[in-house]
């Protein structure tokens, strides 16, 4: 054997062997799509909105308490827009000092003085900012909440370029709406003291009050207890005691009635909020209101220093361990909406993996005994660099932890059908090369050469589609767009570096008068 | 073995009845798509939902179609795949207003339920799609975009490394064999999905390396043949890759074949769209791309043998 077909040969089986290594155990090494492994595919829009009206009421009320501790009493203040809010009833003696507090406090906020109203509004750099930190809020509120759930190997992941869409994939999960109930709850606790209530009707909870609901007050609405269905009103304060930030953890227990509840515990400054408000506000109701509904409104019977507490309410098992298991993970900054849900089930995935491979070896099987009588002992050749092409392929995928989807397989057999054209290339121009009288080793040269040029433009051409494919494609697409992507580069190594040396390797045995080709 | 020994067909001679006949096909194709209302498009670009049921025993498209007469008067209940599969196919439009919150999929849901309360056998949810139309719009543009720029950078390469007029030749056999394939796939009933779409992508991709071996081949003999009209130049060149033209679509659709009859129904959109694509692109190769470089490269004589001078010349700068 020459020296220079020995390292040729040295090279393919070191690129065998790297592949073999990239896919060993295949199937912890191939990563399934959904669509062949089963499970929940989710597009999720985050309403910003809600983040920014968060920030722009919290902003105001914390604005107005300052004042209030420096002595000025204004009006409550007036929300406008989502970024936007207002102050009036300033007195003018106390211009100046508001003027220095919001250079202080609302510093993300440019301010716009008529008479004694001060508008504030957003500036557009923070409201651009708080939207981006919603969204990637929301992804790792999702990504602790999937996790938990104990699902394996699945995707959240920002989407598209608007800026405010998720991806979600759960693979193996076949309960939609459970994984939309715990992806999607918003999840908000705060307990806040009640002032009045529960009453049956908003009316009468208010006559006390002169009909209006009271600046720093508000009104939620909830059951009273686990046996009385009736929604209640309830007049509470509207800065909450405690919130969900300020939970150290949360888990499913049971209550005094063997009934499924949740308990939780608080932070250092959880417990020492907690503890200063129920001292001073013993035999008075606290509600518990999560997602704006009250879940119950247990008595203070004695001041609370302890750290745990625990959530009763018309639970079922299931959902108080859900409930648990959202509290842990945080609260959702803004509320979500369903953009896309795809459900793929569990026997329809086999059923396509089972598909795929079959047709992928029935297309391979026929089209090499296609080769191996049109083209006779090359059909050897040709069946060697498809089935190593698919190998490298493979290798290529597991390498980079690239996704096998359905469309990914057709890709596959595609690659099966490139593989072919290219040898069939060489072949046919190996054979004009004979019809013209040359010897087998220059025949099998010239054909290789000639041909080389053609395989490059094709694979070229085909590549930038692939590409493009890849950049603008969704989900399948995409699947699609990776494996024809890959099968291209490693057929031209296949087609023309693996094929030729096979060639090379069979002339090289025979005596240099006698070379003759099978072709 | 051999297909043909030495083949010297008249490819050229055909071009115009080639281009005639492709026309008329688009004409009746266009006209029945608009006269139906457009491209049937899949769920995916149009929003709605899509569930497949697989029952125990076979059931009756009526019996199901009768079960959800509550859910919407717009649905459609097909059979999904072979008989013997026992799927069947439930797509709903998508109702007005339903992005919101829980209630995009409440129609897979009432599906579901409706089915399981009629009472008429075992089954299970084999997938369930359920697609707001924000995200159709977005994959309608994504799709359109993915295509125009794949052409346009097949087109942008083509032209580099040969005439540009070859490239506009290639380009336009490859939308030639794009559009007859999608009035194929709407008179077999197919609607236009992603899957559809990524095979539609193939299909461009084949045709146009299909037509890239044709031209380097034009390329080599325009070396040799520098006397000779272009039109001979192409014809020689067509005869020349027939061999290898008809192998190679025998055996991509001996494969894409495989996937249609083994690769389950999820893929048989995609595996019939590759089957006709192939078809259609091998026809395209020999009869339109090549008929219309030459027709775009017909200029006076004195441009004609300039242009010649200089496609040679990059022939050999490449």
């Amino acid at each position: 054997m020459q020296k220079n077909l020995r390292w040729k040969v040295l090279a393919i089986v070191l690129v065998i062997g790297l592949a073999v290594v990239a896919i060993v155990p295949p199937s912890e090494r191939i990563h399934l799509g959904l669509d062949l492994q089963g499970g929940i595919h989710l597009m999720l829009k985050v309403q910003t909105d809600d983040a920014l009206r968060v920030e722009t009421e919290t902003s105001s009320e914390q604005f107005v308490e300052a004042l209030k501790s420096a002595g000025v009493t204004v009006n409550a203040p007036r929300i406008v827009s989502i970024t936007e809010f207002v102050i009036d009833g300033v007195p003018a003696a106390a211009d100046q000092q508001v003027r220095t507090l919001a250079d202080q406090q609302l510093t993300d906020y440019d301010r716009q003085v008529s008479g004694g109203a001060y508008t504030f509004r957003m500036r557009q750099n923070i409201q651009i900012q708080r939207r981006a930190e919603s969204v990637t809020q929301a992804i790792q509120t999702i990504e602790r909440r999937v996790n938990e759930l104990g699902v394996s190997e699945p995707t959240v992941a920002p989407y598209g370029s608007t800026g405010d869409q998720i991806v979600v994939e759960l693979p193996g999960v076949s309960n939609t709406a459970r994984a939309k109930d715990i992806i999607g709850q918003t999840a908000l606790l705060a307990l806040h003291l009640v002032e009045a209530g529960p009453l049956a009707d908003q009316a009468s909870l208010l006559s006390a009050y002169g009909g209006q609901v009271p600046a720093d007050m508000t009104v939620v609405t909830g059951a009273v207890s686990r046996d009385d269905p009736t929604v209640y009103y309830y007049l509470v304060r509207r800065v909450p005691v405690v919130t969900g930030e300020d939970l150290r953890t949360a888990r499913q227990t049971i209550g005094d009635f063997n009934e499924p509840a949740v308990s939780f515990t608080l932070n250092s400054e959880g417990v020492a909020k907690f503890s200063r408000v129920t001292a001073a506000n013993v035999g008075r109701s606290l509600a518990i209101v999560l997602d704006s509904r009250v879940v119950s409104a247990p008595t203070i019977e004695t001041p609370i220093s302890q750290p745990d507490a625990r959530i009763t309410g018309r639970f079922t098992q299931q959902e108080a361990d859900d409930l648990a298991l959202v509290l842990r993970s945080g609260a959702l900054p803004a509320s979500l909406t369903y953009l896309d849900e795809r459900e793929v089930g569990p026997t329809l995935g086999a059923d396509s993996v089972r598909a795929g491979i079959t047709a992928s070896l029935i297309g391979l099987a026929i089209v090499t005994l296609f080769m191996l009588v049109y083209y006779r002992l090359a059909g050897i050749n040709a069946f060697v660099s498809i089935s190593m092409n698919l190998l490298i392929l493979l290798g290529f995928m597991a390498y980079l932890g690239a996704v096998m989807t359905l469309p990914g397989i057709a890709g596959f057999i595609l690659t099966i059908g490139m593989g072919v054209d290219s040898n069939v290339l060489i072949f046919e121009r190996i054979r004009e090369e004979l019809d013209a009288k040359r010897g087998a080793r220059q025949a099998i040269s010239a054909g290789f050469d000639r041909v080389f040029i053609t395989i490059l433009d094709t694979h070229i051409a085909s590549l930038i589609a692939a590409g493009f494919l890849f950049q603008f494609g969704t989900g399948p697409i995409r699947g699609f767009a990776t494996t024809l992507f890959f099968g291209l580069i490693s057929n031209v190594f296949t087609a023309v570096f693996v094929s030729r040396t096979l060639f090379e390797f069979m002339l090289s045995r025979r005596p240099a008068g006698a070379a003759r080709v099978s072709i | 073995m051999r297909i043909f020994s030495s083949p010297n067909f008249n490819f050229i001679q055909w071009r115009w009845h080639a281009l005639i006949l492709s026309l008329a096909l688009l004409a009746a194709g266009v006209t029945s798509i608009y006269l139906r209302g457009g491209v049937p498009l899949g769920i995916e670009f149009t929003g709605g939902t899509a569930v497949v049921l697989r029952f125990e025993q076979p059931v009756g498209e009526d019996a199901v179609r009768s079960a959800i007469a509550g859910v919407s008067n717009e649905s459609v209940v097909q059979q999904f795949g072979p008989p013997d599969a026992r799927e069947i196919m439930i797509r709903l439009p998508l109702i007005a207003g339903q992005e919101q919150g829980e209630a995009l999929s409440e129609g897979a849901r009432q599906v579901e339920e409706a089915v399981r309360a009629a009472d008429i056998g075992a089954f299970e949810v084999r997938s369930s799609d359920s697609i707001g139309p924000v995200m159709g719009l977005d994959y309608q543009r994504k799709g359109i975009w993915a295509t125009i720029s794949a052409l346009a950078g097949i087109l942008i390469y083509v032209g580099f490394r040969f005439r540009f007029t070859f490239a506009l030749g290639a380009i336009v056999a490859s939308l030639h064999d794009i559009l007859l394939t999608v009035v194929f796939l709407s008179w077999a009933g197919y609607d236009l999905t992603l899957n559809v779409i990524a095979a539609l992508l193939a299909i461009s991709g084949y045709s146009v390396n299909d037509t890239i071996v044709v031209f380097d081949r034009v390329r080599e003999n325009q070396r040799q043949m520098r006397r000779e009209p272009l039109d001979e130049i192409v014809n020689k060149s067509v005869n020349q890759t027939i061999s290898r033209t008809i192998i190679t679509a025998g055996t991509t659709l001996l494969a894409v074949l495989a996937l249609l009859i083994f690769g389950g129904e999820v893929l048989r959109g995609f595996a019939l769209t590759m089957v006709i694509g192939v078809i259609v692109g091998t026809y395209s190769t020999v009869f339109i791309a090549a008929a219309i470089a030459i027709i775009l490269s017909r200029r006076p004589a004195s441009a004609q043998v300039q242009g010649r001078a200089q496609g040679s010349a990059k022939a050999k700068r490449a």
